[in-house]
């Protein structure tokens, strides 16, 4: 799958401040008044630049409005209607913590399950597609979880929740790994279920039909890249969850917690990029390729 | 809603042999022409004259070879559009509505006025069935011709799918799937007609029938025997010249 940055951005970032939101929500870190404006518009910052990152890839985005009414069927529109009640609802918690000085802790519980529901929907757009093996497995949700959790306990400096859940992280995206690298033989679809021609032998392309391009390729036979993937996974490993768990442990002041910050946020970009580009949809087969 | 309908009244859809089509692409060309100046935003090309052209289809063939275990490989050529399946998975991830599947007739249509071109319905379509249009920015898909089919103001003969009225080897046939009686149905009953990616349950509407098997080569006539050589060893000034360039 072509590896789009507004796609990457959009699921990073807003993975992380929808963690950061649920920390909040929960009341870790106590906090009031400015210290509470600075938390909250760090979430908040991360949490709608995300989303409105994901707008740059829709080639039609005066619709986007009617993306609120399909919540019914689509994962893509619950995450839609989800994402607006959770800022709205943890915006009210907000004013209670930033300006009046009051924790509505019910509002602020709901407040964060509605986020994390939110990164739920937005691993379920991936995690329902059949078409994309590696993707179509619980393990996909659990991933978007654990990282946005760790990422928002990093980040409200819950140093050794951070630790703990920033390691957890690491191993579940060392599990997504290794069960992904088989999911798609895991499948069975192959040239020849692609075909029906299986019953006659073996088949391989004899001419594509077009010379060029075209946007199936470009969107959803991506294999650019893809021969570095394994010296990425140790980078995006390190970065994402080793580093930063370390840093924890050695030192807890501002400095060293922002470059743990830094570190975590290179190393899920770096994860999120083989996300989609080491996925194979099974469109690729009718070309020959995966 | 995208959600699908629970039943339709009729399966509309095609039915594809490959054992006659003959690879001309005339069903491409004939269904880029047709909806590229009918129903929705045109089909679109990028760079069509420079050095990488690319643009929408909604109908493309594809050509494979087939190595069997024994005999000689085969060609099999293999025209691809809209399955219109009946648990279509690019019309229940669709967040706007749409993209649909109509209960009159099964065809799975996308109403562009309200497509964000997000491109999931892409993504959830095995067959690479839907392209999205690099100039209008939302999503493509073949519609059965449903601009045609209907159409009361052509004649009789005409109101079928632009391919299949213009396939010049009659490799594509029209009709309802869902009534066993028609003359596509009684079609794919008697050539085992196939889905495509079973395995992946999206239940396709449009069937596709096998090539025939074809012959295995060995004896080519049954006069061949009588045709083998009658001296197998030289004899006369052949042989001479044989044994004598033997010896040499």
């Amino acid at each position: 799958m072509h590896p789009a940055p507004s796609v990457i951005l959009f699921t990073a970032l807003s993975g992380l401040g929808f963690g950061l939101l649920a920390w909040l929500g929960i009341g870790r870190p106590d906090v009031t008044g400015w210290v509470a404006f600075v938390f909250f518009f760090i979430a908040y910052a991360l949490a709608v630049g995300g989303l409105v990152a994901s707008t740059f890839h829709l080639g039609n985005p005066k619709n986007a409005l009617k993306a609120f009414s399909q919540w019914r069927s689509s994962w893509l529109s619950r995450e839609a209607v989800l994402s607006v009640a959770a800022l709205i609802t943890m915006g009210l918690y907000a004013i209670g913590t930033v300006f009046l000085g009051v924790q509505w802790s019910a509002l602020g519980v709901i407040g964060a399950a509605l986020s994390l529901l939110t990164v739920f929907a937005t691993s379920m757009i991936y995690a329902q597609l059949e078409t994309v093996p590696r993707w179509n497995h619980p393990i996909t949700s659990a991933l978007f979880l654990a990282l946005s959790i760790a990422g928002g306990a990093l980040l409200a400096g819950q140093v050794t929740a951070a630790i703990v859940l920033l390691l957890l992280a690491g191993g579940v995206q060392v599990a997504a790994w290794w069960l992904g690298d088989g999911r798609f033989a895991k499948r069975g679809s192959t040239m020849e279920t692609a075909t029906g021609l299986g019953f006659i032998g073996k088949v391989r392309l004899f001419e594509p039909p077009h010379t060029g391009g075209n946007y199936l390729l470009t969107e959803m036979v991506y294999v650019v890249g893809r021969k570095h993937a394994a010296r990425l996974r140790v980078i995006a490993l390190l970065c994402m969850s080793l580093v930063p768990a370390i840093l924890l442990m050695l030192s807890h002041s501002h400095v060293v917690a922002l470059i743990a910050v830094l570190s975590h946020l290179t190393g899920v970009f770096a994860a999120r990029w083989l996300f989609f580009a080491e996925a194979e949809h099974v469109v690729g087969l009718y070309y020959g390729k995966r | 809603m995208t959600d699908l309908p629970d039943k339709t009244d009729r399966k509309l859809g095609l039915v594809i042999d490959l054992d006659t089509c003959v690879g001309c692409h005339a069903c491409v060309i004939s269904c880029k022409g047709w909806n590229t100046e009918n129903y929705g935003v045109p089909l679109s090309d990028q760079d069509p004259y420079g050095g990488t052209p690319s643009g929408t289809f909604l109908n493309r063939v594809h050509s494979f070879e087939v190595q069997p275990d024994q005999g000689a490989a085969q060609t099999v050529h293999f025209p691809k559009s809209c399955l219109h399946c009946d648990d279509a998975p690019c019309v229940t991830v669709c967040p706007t509505g749409a993209s649909y599947k109509r209960a009159e007739d099964g065809i799975v249509l996308v109403n562009e006025d309200a497509c964000i071109g997000c491109g999931l319905c892409a993504w959830a379509c095995p067959y690479g069935a839907r392209e999205l249009d690099r100039a209008a920015g939302v999503m493509k898909k073949c519609t059965l011709c449903v601009d045609r089919i209907y159409n009361e103001n052509l004649p009789q003969e005409d109101r079928l799918p632009a391919c299949v009225r213009t396939c010049p080897a009659g490799a594509r046939h029209f009709g309802d799937l869902g009534d066993p009686d028609s003359a596509v149905s009684q079609l794919v009953a008697d050539r085992g007609g196939m889905d495509l990616m079973p395995e992946l349950g999206t239940r396709p509407v449009n069937k596709y029938l096998p090539p025939r098997p074809k012959d295995t080569g060995g004896e080519i006539d049954i006069l061949a025997p009588l045709l083998a050589p009658v001296a197998e060893e030289p004899k006369g000034f052949l042989g001479w010249l044989d044994k004598t360039l033997e010896r040499l």
